[in-house]
């Protein structure tokens, strides 16, 4: 018998004729008979965990991951994000050229030359600041870059600028945190490694979904469970972790201070509190349990929507705890009262004893790659590298000193982020250069962030995907991916790590730090900027933060390779590192942590009889931020290609919506349509809507743009809202079919949709 | 005497769903692109309880699936690993789909041929970890012999290992085992089937909805002290603000389109 047997060998030939499913076919074209060249050690680009990868390297190309076992934090372990983050690198849409709107605001984005789009930015910037001032020009910057980038870029806006508006978009991540760090501990930094969870008794999550924004520090969750610890999950969805959490404490939305303030009360009326801790280590003690007294749980369980006895028990497993820890994020965070929330959280730490111990702190956990190191780089409205004040003389003289400026020249403190958008509607900013960040997604109340934009005279933006904020740019600058630069980023738990170059930056696309100091060298300031290697601007940032509160004075790209990575503050050559804070002393002069009493204050939104429910944001675990970069990820946009609404079976029942419909919200700002998932994991006057899409896909559409009075923090997490029955499809899914993709996500048992299925039944 | 036998443990208990086994069971060299691993929401409108099925590699009987190949394509190595088909042996009659307790065999339909998890037959022959394992974020899937798995203690808190299938009178033991609890000596899974047919576990208290979510009460009326703040929008909303600028064209000068996502 003559059967050519080749036929079986090539799936492409066969493509030629059986290629039924072409469609469904991954965009990437797999190859699997490269030979590798390189295994470049570096992390992984997304979140604050940084868990160490390999890329793979052929042919000049990154074309894959391999686990990368030796670093101490994630032991090979990767998350869907970082299984396929490599995919960006060669991304078919790179930006690889520079583009720019020639004929004005209405004018397509064209190909452009470097020295074109180079020379139409500076004769732009100068003639908008001789004409309306130093500080009409505004840099919003970012954290999901290296430190040596965001240390760059508030050199960049104070020295060859001159302006003082410079912030970044970690002004809607952790800031509240920060407030709360520096109100109450004194140094803005999770007080533990993470593996501090391991040595802890109990472990109370308040608003992080930490199974979907940090998947790898689950496995120290679990870990410490298999030792007996006990979790406490506080989240108004069932989280992941909630679901086999000792205690699930769904809250409603907004109520974390009451709750944390009813927790203490319970904790103090039960004889639990650390007096020798509390007298020898804090002050202000007596107004907090004063004002706690006033917050029984019988009424705060009212008001968190809660059961008392489930307070109660809370509070006396976290109490009893030999060593508890405290982790915080986004849920707590993103509030109108985030800094308070976080205050309150400190509190009860505070209140048993609990820091400066294996197993026993406080932290957050920050969302973006570098969110801890970008905050102390200087690139924020009110800082110098180290976490320096602007305003403090002394932290003045001493950069001005290294930058070898004159001090007069320092601008001073400059508006946030968030009071930018106003401050482009007022026409007080009228240009603005962009890195590394996306408010056409991350933004509240999109619309008013879109007319603010398109107002500017010029925008430029650098990225390197045409992101919904570079859609809207004057002129666009093609930057680089991690892969493609070396530097260091500060991880959540105040380890830096070093990222390594594995690849050249696509076709005329250019490493950002390069564009930077060539746009400061056009500026007239190359001086200033004379950096060579990334190296180079991190020896200088070394020199910045000596002595102060973040201090990297001691850590250099060798010791990092040696240590795996260094915690800050290292203050010397031979210092090994800080992985543990406030063992000795809090970061006040008098080493003292603060008690700061917290009275609750509620949403600014609370439900009416026109908008009943609570609407919440929040991320999944298929995307990063403003998802630029994971929805171009072919895996992982099949994972979650659009937004949905979650909401509980009562609330759908009586509003007559099931699960796949299509479902209208609206709140005073916008409203947006997409799919039902209906279930019983989410409490019944709440919904949720993940907040990675863009246009009119974007919740943020919705959301409400009150901000928080310390850190002006957005409140991202509550406002009101209602929803009902779409009548037809969005705009944006008129092209869905969604039976198809129903009957699909039964087939491949994926996506997560959640059906009011009957019981299983044998065929 | 010691079990050398390098074995996964699935544990559904830890899964958070997040799909990284299938994602990184994509990026194995031997078939990139596809994924042996599966991910299911087990009740999604009750729970976000998630759990990974892959292959068992059945030690007793052994490989049903192999067994009941007409073509021999399906092969088990010396070590106890029941490989993928051989695709120019295969002929894709879906026997091994019919004959598998677990469902697990995925067919190709373009090329006409099945394949199925091979334990990263090319990493772990060569003593690494097979891909999921080594990614798996929580350590739901575990690999490892059975004194490694003790040693990382994971038996603490009353986990069992289990390898034993019953399907009716058919046992089956595998090679993988799935964690249950300390009592339980195997998973029974079509008393499972029944016991859901017959609507016991189907009332299980819902996680979010408990008496108090629909009866909340704000400060003021629950008696505890609360600081009233005017809410600070950025920018004043009366009166109705202009409307967003006529939209400039977002398309690429080249005709590229710029945007995959929406």
């Amino acid at each position: 018998m003559t059967v050519d047997k080749g036929i079986f060998r090539r799936r492409q030939r066969q493509a030629e004729t059986f290629d039924f499913h072409s469609g469904e076919q991954a965009v990437t074209r797999w190859k699997s008979d490269e030979q590798i060249e390189r295994y470049v050690p570096t992390h992984c680009c997304y979140c604050g965990v940084q868990c160490g990868m390999y890329l793979k390297v052929a042919g000049g190309k990154v074309v894959g991951v391999e686990p990368r076992a030796d670093f101490p934090l994630n032991h090979g372990m990767l998350c869907p994000k970082g299984a396929t983050a490599y995919q960006t690198v060669n991304h078919p849409d790179r930006l690889t050229y520079p583009l720019m709107r020639r004929n004005g605001k209405d004018s397509p984005l064209e190909r452009a030359s470097w020295d074109e789009v180079m020379d139409a930015i500076v004769g732009r910037f100068q003639t908008i600041q001789s004409e309306y001032g130093k500080d009409a020009v505004a840099i919003y910057s970012g954290s999901s870059m290296t430190n040596e980038k965001c240390y760059l870029m508030g050199k960049f806006a104070r020295v060859a600028l001159g302006t003082r508006h410079t912030d970044y978009n970690g002004r809607l991540c952790m800031s509240s945190a920060t407030g709360a760090n520096e109100r109450s501990l004194g140094i803005d930094r999770a007080a533990n490694p993470v593996s501090d969870m391991l040595h802890a008794d109990c472990i109370f999550v308040i608003g992080a979904n930490v199974g979907e924004c940090f998947p790898i520090i689950t496995s120290y969750l679990w870990q410490a469970r298999d030792r007996g610890c006990k979790l406490i999950v506080a989240d108004p969805r069932q989280t992941p972790i909630a679901r086999t959490a000792d205690i699930f404490l769904p809250l409603r939305s907004g109520t974390d201070s009451a709750l944390l303030n009813g927790m203490l009360h319970v904790i103090i009326k039960e004889g639990l509190i650390d007096e020798d801790f509390i007298r020898e280590r804090t002050v202000g003690w007596e107004e907090t349990k004063a004002l706690v007294e006033e917050y029984p749980p019988e009424r705060v369980a009212q008001v968190c929507g809660l059961q008392p006895e489930a307070i109660i028990q809370a509070a006396r497993m976290f109490g009893r705890a030999n060593a508890a820890l405290i982790y915080t994020a986004r849920g707590l965070e993103h509030q109108s009262k985030g800094v308070d929330n976080g205050v309150t959280a400190v509190n009860l730490a505070l209140a048993t004893g609990n820091f400066g111990r294996p197993g026993a702190g406080y932290g957050t956990l920050t969302g973006q790659g570098n969110g801890q190191g970008g905050r102390e780089m200087g690139q924020k409205a009110s800082q110098l590298p180290g976490c320096r004040e602007i305003e403090d003389e002394e932290d003045r003289a001493y950069i001005c000193s290294v930058w070898g400026i004159d001090e007069k020249d320092l601008p001073h403190a400059g508006l946030p982020a968030t009071l930018m958008i106003p401050a482009m509607l007022r026409q007080e900013i009228r240009a603005c250069f962009m890195i590394c960040s996306n408010p056409m997604v991350s933004l509240p109340d999109q619309h008013t962030v879109e007319r603010a934009l398109r107002g500017l005279d010029l925008f430029v933006v650098t990225d390197f995907f045409l992101s919904e904020t570079a859609e809207l740019a004057d002129i666009v600058l093609p930057g680089s991916v991690w892969a493609e630069d070396e530097g260091t980023v500060t991880s959540l738990e105040g380890r830096v790590i070093k990222y390594n170059k594995a690849v050249e930056p696509p076709g005329e696309a250019r490493v950002d730090w390069q564009i930077v100091c060539e746009l400061a060298r056009r500026l007239g300031k190359g001086q200033y900027f004379d950096f060579h290697s990334a190296r180079d601007i991190f020896d200088e940032l070394r020199i910045c933060t000596r002595g102060a509160k973040s201090d990297y004075w001691g850590i250099t790209y060798e010791k990092i390779d040696e240590q795996n990575g260094v915690f800050w503050p290292c203050p010397s050559a031979d210092h090994p590192g800080t992985p543990r804070l406030y063992e000795q002393r809090f970061g006040f002069p008098d080493g003292k942590a603060r008690f700061h009493p917290i009275v609750y204050i509620p949403p600014a939104e609370e439900p009416d009889e026109e908008y009943p429910l609570i609407l919440t944001t929040g991320r999944v675990i298929y995307h990063y931020l403003s998802g630029n970069q994971t929805r171009r990820t072919p895996f992982l946009k099949e994972m979650a290609p659009y937004p949905w609404v979650e909401m509980h079976e009562q609330t759908a029942a009586r509003l007559g919506i099931q699960d796949g419909d299509w479902v209208t919200v609206r709140t005073r700002r916008g409203e947006m349509t997409a799919p039902a998932l209906v279930v019983r994991s989410i409490r019944p006057d709440t919904l949720f809507i993940p907040y990675h899409y863009g246009h009119t896909q974007a919740v943020n559409q919705l959301t409400n743009p009150v901000l928080e009075p310390m850190m002006k923090i957005p409140e991202y997490k509550v406002c009101a809202a209602v929803a009902s029955r779409a009548s037809q499809k969005p705009e944006w899914a008129k092209d869905i079919d969604v039976q198809d993709l129903l009957a699909a996500g039964k087939r491949r048992h994926e996506l997560p949709m959640a059906h009011s299925q009957p019981n299983p039944t044998l065929r | 005497m010691a079990d050398l036998v390098k074995r996964m443990f699935l544990d559904p208990s830890r899964c958070i769903g997040c799909r990284s086994c299938v994602a990184a069971c994509r990026e194995c060299d031997t078939h990139k692109g596809e994924s042996m691993i599966y991910i299911d929401y087990i009740e999604r409108q009750n729970t976000v309880a998630s759990s990974p099925t892959l292959c068992m590699h059945c030690e007793q009987p052994l490989a049903p699936c192999a067994q009941v190949c007409p073509a021999q394509a399906i092969l088990v190595s010396p070590d106890g690993v029941v490989q993928s088909a051989d695709e120019t042996r295969c002929i894709y009659c879906e026997n091994c789909g019919y004959a598998c307790p677990f469902g697990v065999p995925k067919f190709n339909i373009a090329a006409h041929y099945m394949q199925k998890c091979n334990l990263c037959y090319d990493r772990t022959s060569q003593g690494k970890g097979p891909m999921c394992a080594t990614v798996c974020p929580t350590q739901a899937i575990f690999y490892g012999t059975y004194e490694e798995w003790i040693t990382a203690g994971r038996a603490q808190q009353g986990a069992k290992p289990v390898n034993t299938f019953a399907f009716g009178q058919q046992r089956v033991r595998t090679r993988n085992y799935v964690i249950m609890r300390q009592q339980d000596e195997e998973l029974d899974l079509m008393a499972m089937i029944e016991e859901a047919n017959l609507g016991w576990r189907a009332n299980l208290p819902a996680a979010t909805a408990n008496r108090q979510t629909d009866t909340w009460v704000n400060a003021e009326t629950a008696g505890i002290p609360q600081r009233e703040v005017p809410a600070q929008p950025w920018t004043p909303r009366q009166p109705e603000p202009a409307p967003v600028p006529a939209h400039a064209s977002t398309a690429l000068g080249d005709g590229r389109v710029p945007h995959l996502s929406s």
